[in-house]
């Protein structure tokens, strides 16, 4: 039922576990089936050249980013792909990832685990928003 | 090696004795049961044979058995089939529809929250379709659906009851002899009633006025293997059983009907199972279940431990007590070392096949899959394995909490069931559960 790229990160989850220093958390969960996805970011400012200019210009990237996941062992592959997918990304970037690139990374997923993958799409928008709104609050 | 399986109540291997009798129906016997010909004749005495093997079984006479394809369908015909035949008495389909409107006076169906989906979604569509009223009445804590809350819920039109026999979820025995009884003396009253000349019924619709009798139907899919099956004892009026679940091949099962029960066929064709039920008979199955059967009676008859036969493969089997006392170590093991583990549903009134455990944060497929990597087959009752997305309705409706039902795994073990095995599952599954636990938020 699970293709060969889901059962290897349900099997061997990439990035799991709880992190003590983040500084974005975001927890999503379905409450109708119980699940819950937790995802931690430790987002870093790097100061990057542009292309085409001698500029200088800083950026904020995801440094580490780790997951924590009740549910499925759709949701558990999505949530490992995901860690894997954002991580060293520029917030941007993450915030631009879709529930389809999370599928497509995995290969496919049965259609009644597709809101699996929404649930990844969410909650890294969620930890990402947590980010933003503790820097301005700082 | 084969994968362990604990999957007994989804579904049975079939026993080779099974098989052997069931082959000459597929090859030289294999004429249509209609047919005058002596293929068709022998086709013919087989059916009738088996017909009278499973009657026995049941306590009852061979024209009241019916062969289905299962249990899904023995049960769709039980209730749509008494439903229909209110319909059609006095064709006052559409005068009843409206009448009820007002009145509410439809039929009245009491059944469980615990049913199979064969009868809970039966029921729930019937009364969806604004045919009858229905009652779904939740079971206690234990899983045990209470005598007392049936007798309040009869209602001057109530013309059915259906409650299951074994839950196949939890393994739970309702008592049905006791609600057979209970709607017998409810019956015997209301007959008295009518015959009592001071108040002629008046106006009421035609299910009330006909017998004003209450039917009982109980799916006993999953008792057949271990349960009292005779429909004397158990004082009902229609039961279902299916073969698949004893050993038997799939797509075939029994609707016992009792005589003078008004059953309106599902499918019109031809006069096939006493006008009940049309279709070519299967004539395999039909004599696989009856082997099925037979061997069921030999291993619940206490004598057969020393008659046993040398070539019966009922003799590598396991017998009930074997399996009782193997559920008994899966569930204390799992109990004792899995933290924050659970049974559902009642030990004591429980299936002797029956392991139903909830384990706190931890989600039921994530666990299930473990097991399969371990080669061990079982099934959940978790969210996430429905492909509605719902937790299983038994574990809600004895008031499992949905968090706790997300981590509901079932052990169903059968015959084959050895202690190596049950010692294999103990010693993976506390791994498995720390495993998926520690992927959880929750700690
Ligand atoms: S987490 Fe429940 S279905 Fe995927």
């Amino acid at each position: 039922m699970y293709s060969k790229k889901v059962m290897d990160h349900f099997q061997d989850p990439k990035n799991m576990g709880e992190m003590t220093d983040a500084n974005g958390v975001g927890t999503v969960g379905n409450p109708k089936c119980g699940d819950v996805m937790r995802l931690f970011l430790r987002v870093k400012t790097r100061r990057v050249r542009s292309p085409k200019s001698e500029v200088q210009k800083e950026e904020e990237y995801i440094d580490d980013i780790k997951f924590q996941t009740l549910g499925c062992a759709a949701a558990i592959a999505c949530s490992s792909a995901t860690t894997e997918m954002v991580k060293g990304k520029t917030i941007e970037e993450a915030l631009d990832l879709t529930n389809q690139d999370v599928v497509n990374e995995l290969g496919e997923l049965p259609p009644a685990k597709f809101h699996c993958s929404v649930l990844a799409e969410q909650a890294i928008k969620k930890a990402i928003e947590d980010y933003k709104s503790k820097k301005v609050k700082k | 090696m084969y994968p362990i399986y604990l999957d007994y109540a989804a579904t049975t291997p079939v026993d080779p004795e099974v098989i052997k009798a069931m082959i000459p129906y597929f090859t030289t016997d294999f004429g249509n049961a209609s047919s005058i010909h002596s293929y068709g004749r022998r086709a013919r005495q087989a059916v009738d044979e088996a017909r009278k093997i499973v009657a026995e079984f049941l306590g009852c006479e061979s024209s009241e058995v019916i062969f289905t394809s299962g249990g899904t369908e023995s049960d769709n015909l039980a209730i749509r089939g008494l439903i229909a035949s209110y319909e059609n008495t006095n064709n006052t389909t559409k005068v009843l529809k409206y009448e009820s409107k007002k009145q509410n006076t439809k039929p009245h169906i009491i059944t469980t929250q615990i049913e199979h989906h064969a009868v809970l979604n039966t029921v729930k569509n019937l009364e969806k379709s604004g045919m009858i009223e229905a009652t779904y009445l939740k079971p206690n804590s234990d899983g045990i659906v209470s005598v007392r809350d049936i007798e309040s819920a009869i209602k001057p039109n109530t013309v059915l009851v259906s409650v299951m026999y074994v839950n196949n979820e939890i393994g739970t025995v309702q008592p049905i002899r006791e609600i057979g009884k209970l709607i017998e003396k409810e019956n015997k009253s209301r007959v008295q009633e009518s015959k009592s000349p001071k108040e002629k019924s008046s106006g009421l619709p035609d299910f009330r006025t006909r017998d004003s009798h209450i039917y009982f139907h109980t799916d006993a899919v999953q008792a057949a293997e271990y349960f009292d099956m005779n429909v004397q004892t158990l004082h009902v009026d229609l039961l279902t059983f299916t073969a698949h679940k004893i050993y038997g091949p799939k797509g075939i099962g029994v609707l016992y009907i009792k005589k003078g029960t008004p059953i309106k066929p599902e499918q019109t064709g031809g006069e096939h199972e006493y006008r009940k039920r049309a279709g070519t008979e299967n004539v395999p199955g039909i004599v696989g279940i009856a082997k099925a059967v037979e061997i069921v009676r030999k291993s619940k008859s206490p004598k057969v431990q020393e008659s046993e036969s040398p070539d019966s493969s009922a003799g590598k089997n396991q017998s009930q007590n074997d399996i009782l006392r193997l559920r008994n170590k899966l569930i204390e093991g799992i109990l004792k070392t899995v933290k924050g583990s659970r049974l559902n549903g009642i030990r004591e009134l429980r299936s002797p096949g029956n392991v139903n455990i909830s384990v706190k944060n931890a989600e039921g497929e994530a666990i299930l899959l473990n097991l399969d990597l371990q080669g061990i087959a079982a099934s959940s009752g978790s969210a996430c394995t429905s492909g509605a997305l719902e937790p299983s309705h038994v574990l809600l409706a004895i008031g499992v909490p949905a968090e706790i039902a997300h981590g509901s795994i079932r052990f169903t073990l059968g015959r084959h069931t050895t202690e190596t095995e049950i010692n294999r599952v103990l010693e993976v599954f506390p791994g498995i559960v720390e495993k998926v636990r520690s992927i959880s938020p929750f700690k």
